[in-house]
C-alpha cells in the first residue's frame, strides 16, 4: 500500500508536466501531425508497396491518377513514393542534425559558463566566428568537398548548428551558477561535474528543448535548400528538397503543381508543428506555471 | 563551562577589486573574534556592512583577502581545495531566502540527501533512514519526500534547508539570515526548532541578522558590525543592557518598545552610511556619531577591553561605561 503511494507520488511531476502539454492546443496538434507523418514514412512503404526508384514508362510527368496517387515526375517515377521515402530522410537529417549540435554545443556552453576565465573566451569567441560565417556558402563548401552523402550533410548541418546552443545553455548558466542553491551545493563539497549535470544543466534545459526543436525544423529547411540547389542529397535519392527541385523550371511551376505542390506544404506543415510543438514543450515544462 | 573556541577569526580581510582600477571595497577589514564550542555567535549590521560577506569568508565559500580563520585550530586558508573539500562536511551553511536556496528540480528526499551523496558511502538503506530520521526532527512528513520545493511554504521550506544541513551531523553551521524571509509567525516556529536541533546535535552556530530581536532570542555573544569592521562584542546580556559604542546604542534604540507608556528615547542617525568605496579616514562612524571627537577623525580607535568579554572600538569606550 505504501509502495503504491510513493509510486503515485513519485510521478506527480511528470503527471503535471504531461497536463500542462495536453493544454497546449497547437502542440498538441504539431505533436499529431508529426507522429502522423513519422507513422506514414515507416509504415507506408510496406503497406502500399511503395517503390520510389522503379520507372514507369508509360507515365513520364504524368498527372494524379488512380495508380500514381500525384502524379510521376519527369522520368517516371511515381512521386507519392518518392514523398514517402523522402520524408525519411527529410526527418532523419532535421533530428539527426539538430542532435549533433545538442552534443557539440551543450557541454561546451556548460564549462563556458559555469567555468569561466580562458576556457569562457575560447569557446565563446569561437562560437562568435561560427556565427559570423554565413552558414549557407560554408555548408556548400563542405558538402561540395566532403561529398554529398546524406551522412556528410547531417553532420555539417549539425556542427555548424552547436553555437546557437552553446549560446542558450551559457547564458542560463551564466544566471543559475549565482543561485543559493549552486552555492549551498558547493559549500558542502559537491564536485564540479554533479552540479553541472544536477544543478546547472536541469534548471537551464527548458531553452535548449526549445532551441532543438527550432532546429530540427532549420536543418529540415536547410537540407531542402541544398536539395533544392542540387547540392544536398543526390538523386535518385528522395528527400523533400530535391522534389521541389522540379519547381525551378517555369513551366513545372506554373502548368503541372502535382509535382511540387505536396512536397512543399508538407515542408511547412512539418516546421510548423515542430515549432508548435517547441513552444508546447517549453511551457509544460516550467514547473512555475500553474495548470 | 570551559569556552574552548572552535572558531577564530584573526584579521581578516576581504577586498573586492573596484569599478575604477586599483580601487578596492573594503567589505571586511582586519575583523578579530572568536566563536566558542556550542554557542550562537550573532553578528548584526545594517544591509551591506559586509555581515553576509564575513561569514562567506569564514567558511571559504569567498576567498579571503588577507587573515586567517583557525577552524578547530587548523588554518582554513591553509588547505588545499581537496582537503577543504572534505573539511565541508562538517560546516554547513543555511542560507537566507529558502524560495531561492533549493534547486527547483530536485524533490525533498534528493535535495535532503545530497550532500550525503557527496561525502558518505552507506549503502541506500542506510541513506534513506537518515532522510527520514532527519525529517522527523525537523518536523516534516514522510508524504513530503517525493515533492519539489515549489509546493511548500516558506517556513516549510526552510525546515527543508535546515534538514539538509544537518544530514552530515555538522558542528558548525552558518546561518545568513535565516528567518528574515519569513513571515513573523514562522519565523518563532523556526527560531525555537534551530534552539532545539543545537540542545541536541551540540552545535556550534554563526548567526547573521539585521533582526535585533531575533539575535537576542537565539545569541549568547553579538557582535556588531558597522562599514567593514566589528565595533562592539559583548555576551546579549551586557550588549543589550549596557551598549557602549554609539552605534549599538542607536541600533538598540530603534527596537520597538510594546508599550505604549514607556517612553525610550531614540537616538536618530543622520547622514547615510559612507560609500564602502571611500571609508572615511579615523573612525569609520565619525561621520555620523552624535559623541564624535576631533581625535575621532584623526585616528581609527582600536578594540578596547573592557572585561569580561566585552570589547568595543570607541576612543571613548572606558567613559562611555560608567
Amino acid at each position: 500500500m505504501k509502495e503504491k503511494n510513493q509510486k503515485f507520488q513519485k510521478s506527480s511531476y511528470l503527471r503535471d508536466v504531461v497536463k500542462r502539454f495536453f493544454h497546449h492546443k497547437l502542440a498538441v496538434l504539431g505533436l499529431s501531425v508529426l507522429l502522423f507523418e513519422i507513422l506514414c514514412v515507416i509504415l507506408l512503404p510496406r503497406i502500399m508497396r511503395l517503390d520510389p526508384y522503379s520507372l514507369d514508362v508509360m507515365a513520364f510527368g504524368a498527372a494524379p491518377s488512380a495508380k500514381h496517387l500525384l502524379g510521376t515526375d519527369d522520368v517516371g517515377r511515381d512521386l507519392f513514393a518518392r514523398l514517402v521515402f523522402g520524408g525519411r530522410i527529410s526527418l532523419t537529417v532535421g533530428i539527426c542534425s539538430a542532435l549533433i549540435g545538442l552534443a557539440v554545443g551543450v557541454p561546451l556552453g556548460l564549462i563556458a559558463g559555469y567555468f569561466r576565465g580562458p576556457a569562457e573566451i575560447l569557446i565563446m569567441r569561437l562560437a562568435d566566428i561560427f556565427m559570423s560565417f554565413p552558414s549557407m556558402i560554408l555548408i556548400l563548401v563542405l558538402a561540395s568537398v566532403l561529398g554529398q552523402s546524406v551522412v556528410t550533410i547531417t553532420v555539417v548541418i549539425g556542427v555548424l548548428g552547436w553555437p546557437e546552443f552553446a549560446r542558450l545553455i551559457y547564458a542560463s548558466t551564466l544566471s543559475v551558477r549565482e543561485k543559493d542553491y549552486v552555492e549551498s551545493a558547493k559549500a558542502v563539497g559537491t564536485k564540479s561535474g554533479t552540479i553541472l549535470a544536477r544543478y546547472i544543466l536541469p534548471n537551464s534545459f527548458a531553452p535548449i528543448i526549445v532551441a532543438f526543436t527550432f532546429r530540427t525544423a532549420q536543418a529540415i529547411i536547410t537540407e531542402s535548400s541544398l536539395s533544392f540547389l542540387g547540392l544536398g542529397v543526390q538523386p535518385p535519392v528522395a528527400s523533400w528538397g530535391n522534389i521541389l527541385y522540379y519547381a525551378q523550371s517555369i513551366a513545372v511551376l506554373s502548368f503541372k503543381p502535382w509535382l511540387w505542390l505536396p512536397a512543399g506544404i508538407i515542408l511547412i506543415l512539418t516546421v510548423l508543428s515542430i515549432n508548435f510543438l517547441g513552444d508546447g514543450i517549453r511551457d509544460a515544462l516550467d514547473t512555475r506555471m500553474s495548470i | 563551562m570551559q569556552q574552548q573556541p572552535l572558531i577564530s577569526v584573526r584579521n581578516l580581510q576581504k577586498y573586492f577589486a573596484g569599478k575604477h582600477r586599483g580601487s578596492s571595497v573594503k567589505a571586511v577589514d582586519d575583523v578579530s573574534f572568536d566563536i566558542f564550542r556550542g554557542e550562537t555567535f550573532g553578528i548584526v549590521g545594517e544591509s551591506g556592512c559586509g555581515k553576509s560577506t564575513l561569514g562567506r569568508t569564514i567558511i571559504r565559500l569567498l576567498e579571503p583577502t588577507g587573515g586567517q580563520v583557525f577552524y578547530d585550530g587548523v588554518d582554513l586558508a591553509s588547505l588545499s581545495a581537496e582537503e577543504m573539500r572534505k573539511k565541508r562536511r562538517e560546516i554547513q551553511i543555511i542560507f537566507q531566502d529558502p524560495y531561492a536556496s533549493l534547486n527547483p528540480r530536485m524533490t525533498v528526499r534528493e535535495l535532503i540527501r545530497a550532500p550525503l551523496d557527496v561525502f558518505s558511502r552507506e549503502s541506500e538503506a542506510e541513506k534513506m533512514e537518515k532522510v527520514t530520521n532527519i525529517m522527523h526532527l525537523v518536523g516534516l512528513r514522510d508524504e513530503f519526500m517525493y515533492k519539489y520545493p515549489h509546493e511548500f511554504s516558506g517556513g516549510q521550506r526552510q525546515r527543508i534547508v535546515i534538514a539538509r544541513a544537518l544530514i552530515l551531523q555538522p558542528r558548525f553551521i552558518f546561518c545568513d539570515e535565516p528567518v528574515s524571509a519569513l513571515d513573523a509567525s514562522v519565523r518563532a516556529q523556526v527560531l525555537n526548532l534551530m534552539k532545539k536541533i543545537q540542545r541536541e546535535m551540540d552545535l556550534t552556530y554563526l548567526f547573521i541578522s539585521h533582526d535585533l530581536s531575533v539575535v537576542r532570542f537565539l545569541c549568547d555573544r553579538v557582535a556588531v558590525m558597522y562599514l567593514g569592521h566589528i565595533v562592539e562584542v559583548a555576551d546579549k546580556h551586557t550588549l543589550y543592557e549596557h551598549p557602549v559604542h554609539p552605534y549599538t546604542k542607536a541600533l538598540l534604540s530603534s527596537i520597538p518598545v510594546p508599550d505604549t507608556d514607556v517612553k525610550t528615547e531614540k537616538i536618530i542617525l543622520r547622514g547615510e552610511v559612507p560609500s564602502p568605496y571611500d571609508p572615511p579616514a579615523g573612525c569609520p562612524f565619525h561621520t555620523r556619531c552624535p559623541y564624535a571627537q576631533p581625535v575621532c577623525r584623526e585616528r581609527m580607535p582600536s578594540m578596547t577591553d573592557l572585561g569580561g568579554g566585552h570589547a568595543a572600538a570607541c576612543h571613548f569606550a572606558q567613559e562611555n561605561l560608567s
